[in-house]
């Protein structure tokens, strides 16, 4: 019963946002208004519909309803609560029904917060939203449908995939979906410019903000991601540059260049059609990487299901999508030309150099991704292209950026000058120079770790020196006015690239990782640390049973930690688990996880780790998010604080750029 | 005029880096068929697919392992020294990458096997079905890909 309701509060959210992309449309071009008010109410229609759909799915599992097919696949009545929630999107069909559900709240939020935007255009944003709903209900009620059902109906379900039950799991799918999803507001908004044929300080100022919301959602969205696969996949690798990843770090690299060449195009009026085709691009890797997971392209633990049917409606879909936008492009970009002069040494320039490297980037992986399934397409040859080719083209495209990051935020707009900008870097350029090589020379630390760490310097260096230059000559009220959330924001992300590649350096550099194979009372050395093996025992679970290890971890002979690592087998699937025993800390990270029991006195293989600061892998991309949030909160975008200017579009003209 | 310059230095870097490291790093999968008509270049890394066939694992002294693959039609033995994924066991579909050595015995750098106890590598699948095509398949289970 609370299936077929789902279903149905699925097919009316169809009809909803079926409406809702028309009409819109129709009455923002005959300009009636009533047509044009459609948008809101249906927004918040289907987003209801959506929810209730969503909650009757997530009902089914809680109940444990076998007779829905896509619950028995999925679930399992020992299956612990949290985990029965987070297995509505453990597969194909609730993943298709959570993301849609997103679409529409995204869709609700725009229709609840563009109240200061004018009419036609609102209506043009929200039509555009439903029209992608349109096709991602489609897709499910056609190819996925998850309340489809099965009877009669089994006794106990098949559970969830066992790599799936972890807390990194149950966050990580929806904040993904949250940035994958949140940027259709940038597209939609773009795809609404072109077809108004204008773009305004207005328009800058509504994209602005969403663009950097959703890219902070992605952004934890795949650091959860990568925490998760360091924890649960077993062997401490935290980004396999496997293909499904690359589907959501492409986005990730478009986003970001997206929201600074909106920066470039809020504060001075250049890079229009660019940002643009940025908003566009943007939204269709999103797209691209659902068609690449779910069309079971690429087999890997992401793709659920191998049904062409899939694949081929994303596929149209995809190209509809794309394709449309692309020649709207094509026919009104030219209009949209304009903007601010600049000279070389000038903030644009820079931010123009991060455009081209974080584009050129997401480029080369996108080809690295899509390059073997070409060749496989065409019968040439079945190859892989693996971790060494990502390395070999995303860090030399990576250092520059980090090089341009230290001072570009420090460079003024439209002129600045090179002397000057030597002036104030050359003392702090000294000094991480000076700290770098007395790293290469002084520790046994290596060129690379030397580099890295003296990258990482250089970006904090720089956000220093923006703080002091903010808050030179203010004092007591006028330093908070100084001190926007922009700004403080800003400050934060780049500070967080900066621990990102501090933790990616020491981690790969100087990180330990050693196979072994132990008896109970023996012992490995590891970067001061011992690590004594004191044998198994069997430890049930809800849902498995374990074999769970004891390492004892001594450092100068004293006891430090111990660590359980298990081995696990899931009761349902019959499917064995590693989960590895991890003692984190700021600094380092001690990982320990079982192999398999070889020879006859107990001994078993394993893999004993020392991970210095793999933490700020996470904590980095933490930031980068809070930073994104907080400059969203920047007081400039709030609707209630500009209603005048966004309502009036005549006046906006005339407060163009300078 | 800057954009364009910028623009064209930076799809001209890219365009290079990426071939050198296309060049270097791509792994081409053979079957054990394939090696043993000795269509797979040795000294240079690849992947190779296949069952591993029952009875075949052999453990050596600390992490030594040892065991064949097969695509029905034939076999290759593999040595590697590890932690073997949690789905590696006998029967099962597994890919493993390294170098083929003088003796057409794979010196593997890792061995890859997924999380899916129906799940057979597309490649491996393709493997088979190719073996079974030239009609020189010995009977075997149901494979489901």
């Amino acid at each position: 019963m609370i299936g077929e309701l789902g279903h149905l509060a699925l097919i009316l959210a169809f009809l909803v946002a079926s409406i809702q992309g028309v009409v819109p449309l129709l009455g923002a071009w005959r300009r009636v208004p009533a047509w044009m008010a459609v948008a809101v109410s249906a927004a918040r229609a289907q987003f209801l519909l959506m929810g209730i759909s969503y909650l009757c799915l997530t009902w089914t599992f809680v109940v444990s309803d076998f007779s829905v097919s896509y619950v028995a696949l999925n679930s399992n009545t020992a299956l612990p609560l949290v985990y029965k929630i987070s297995a509505v999107w453990g597969a194909h069909e609730g993943s298709m029904l959570l993301w849609a559900t997103v679409l529409a709240g995204w869709g609700f939020a725009v229709a609840v917060f563009s109240t200061s935007l004018h009419a036609a255009f609102r209506a043009r944003v929200l039509a555009v939203i439903a029209l992608v709903s349109v096709g991602f209900q489609l897709f499910l009620l056609l190819t996925s449908n998850p309340f489809e059902r099965l009877l009669p109906a089994p006794m106990e379900g098949r559970d969830l995939n066992p790599l799936l039950q972890d807390p990194g799991m149950a966050a990580h799918p929806p904040m993904l979906y949250m940035g994958y999803v949140g940027l259709v507001v940038p597209f939609a908004f773009a795809v609404a410019a072109l077809i108004e044929g204008r773009i305004d300080l207005a328009w800058t100022r509504w994209t602005r903000p969403w663009t950097t919301v959703a890219w902070a959602f992605l952004t934890s969205g795949i650091m959860l991601g990568s925490w998760w696969a360091y924890s649960e996949l077993g062997w401490g690798g935290w980004w396999f540059w496997d293909p499904v990843e690359n589907a959501s770090f492409m986005p990730w690299l478009v986003a970001t260049a997206l929201i600074h060449s909106l920066a470039v195009t809020e504060q001075r009026g250049a890079f229009r059609a660019w940002t643009i085709l940025l908003a566009i691009s943007g939204f269709s890797l999103s797209l691209l990487g659902a068609f690449l997971v779910r069309s079971g392209v690429l087999v890997s633990v992401h793709a659920f299901a191998t049904d062409p049917a899939r694949g081929l409606f994303i596929l149209a879909f995809l190209i509809v999508v794309i394709g449309s936008a692309l020649v709207l492009y094509a026919w009104r970009a030219a209009r949209l030309a304009g903007g601010g002069e600049f000279d070389v040494c000038s903030r644009e320039t820079f931010l123009l150099a991060n455009n081209v490297l974080l584009v050129a980037t997401s480029a080369t992986v996108l080809l690295g991704t899509l390059y073997p399934l070409l060749l496989d397409a065409l019968d040439a040859g079945k190859i892989s292209v693996g971790p060494p080719y990502f390395d070999a083209v995303f860090v030399p495209l990576m250092l520059p950026l980090a090089a341009l990051l230290g001072f570009a935020p420090l460079a003024r707009w439209k002129k600045d000058g090179w002397r000057r900008l030597w002036a104030k870097l050359r003392l702090p350029l000294l000094v991480v120079v000076l700290a770098s090589l007395a790293l290469a020379f002084g520790t046994p630390a290596s060129w690379a770790m030397a580099a890295g760490t003296g990258f990482a310097l250089w970006i904090a260096a720089g956000v220093v020196l923006g703080l002091r230059d903010r808050l030179r000559h203010r004092h007591g009220a006028s330093v908070r006015r100084a001190l926007g959330r922009g700004f403080i924001g800003m400050s934060l992300a780049h500070l967080g690239a900066g621990v990102f590649i501090a933790g990616v350096t020491w981690t790969t550099g100087a990180g330990v990782e050693r196979d072994v194979r132990l008896a109970p009372g023996e012992s490995v050395e590891v970067s001061g640390y011992s690590f004594r093996f004191d044998g198994v025992a069997v430890h049930p679970g809800p849902n498995y049973r374990a074999v769970r290890g004891t390492v004892q971890v001594l450092r100068d002979g004293e006891p430090y930690s111990v660590l359980h690592p298990e081995k696990r087998t899931y009761l349902v699937q019959e499917e064995p688990m590693t989960e590895a025993a991890v003692d984190p800390g700021f600094t380092r990270d001690l990982y320990v996880a079982l192999g398999e029991p070889v020879g006859t006195e107990g001994a078993w293989t394993m893999r004993v780790q020392y991970k210095p600061l793999v933490r700020w892998i996470w904590l980095g991309p933490l930031m980068m998010a809070i930073g994104g949030l907080l400059a969203a909160a920047d007081r400039r975008y709030r609707p209630l604080a500009r209603p005048v200017r966004a309502a009036a579009p005549a006046a906006d003209k005339a407060r163009a750029w300078g | 005029m800057i954009f364009v310059a910028l623009l064209v230095t930076g799809v001209t870097a890219a365009t290079s880096l990426v071939i050198a490291a296309m060049g270097e790093n791509m792994l081409y999968f053979y079957s054990p068929s394939q090696i043993r008509a000795g269509e797979a270049p040795s000294g240079s890394s690849i992947r190779v697919g296949g069952l591993v066939v029952d009875g075949s694992v052999q453990r050596g002294e600390g992490l030594e392992i040892s065991f064949a693959l097969t695509d029905g039609a034939a076999t290759v033995d593999v040595s590697y020294a590890g932690i073997l994924p949690d789905l590696f066991r006998e029967g099962q579909g597994i890919i493993a990458s390294g170098v083929l050595n003088a003796g057409a015995r794979l010196q593997a750098e890792e061995v890859l096997a997924k999380h899916d106890e129906n799940y057979m590598p597309p490649e491996v699948a393709e493997a088979m079905e190719a073996a079974k095509r030239s009609g020189a398949m010995a009977p075997h289970g149901s494979m489901r890909q």
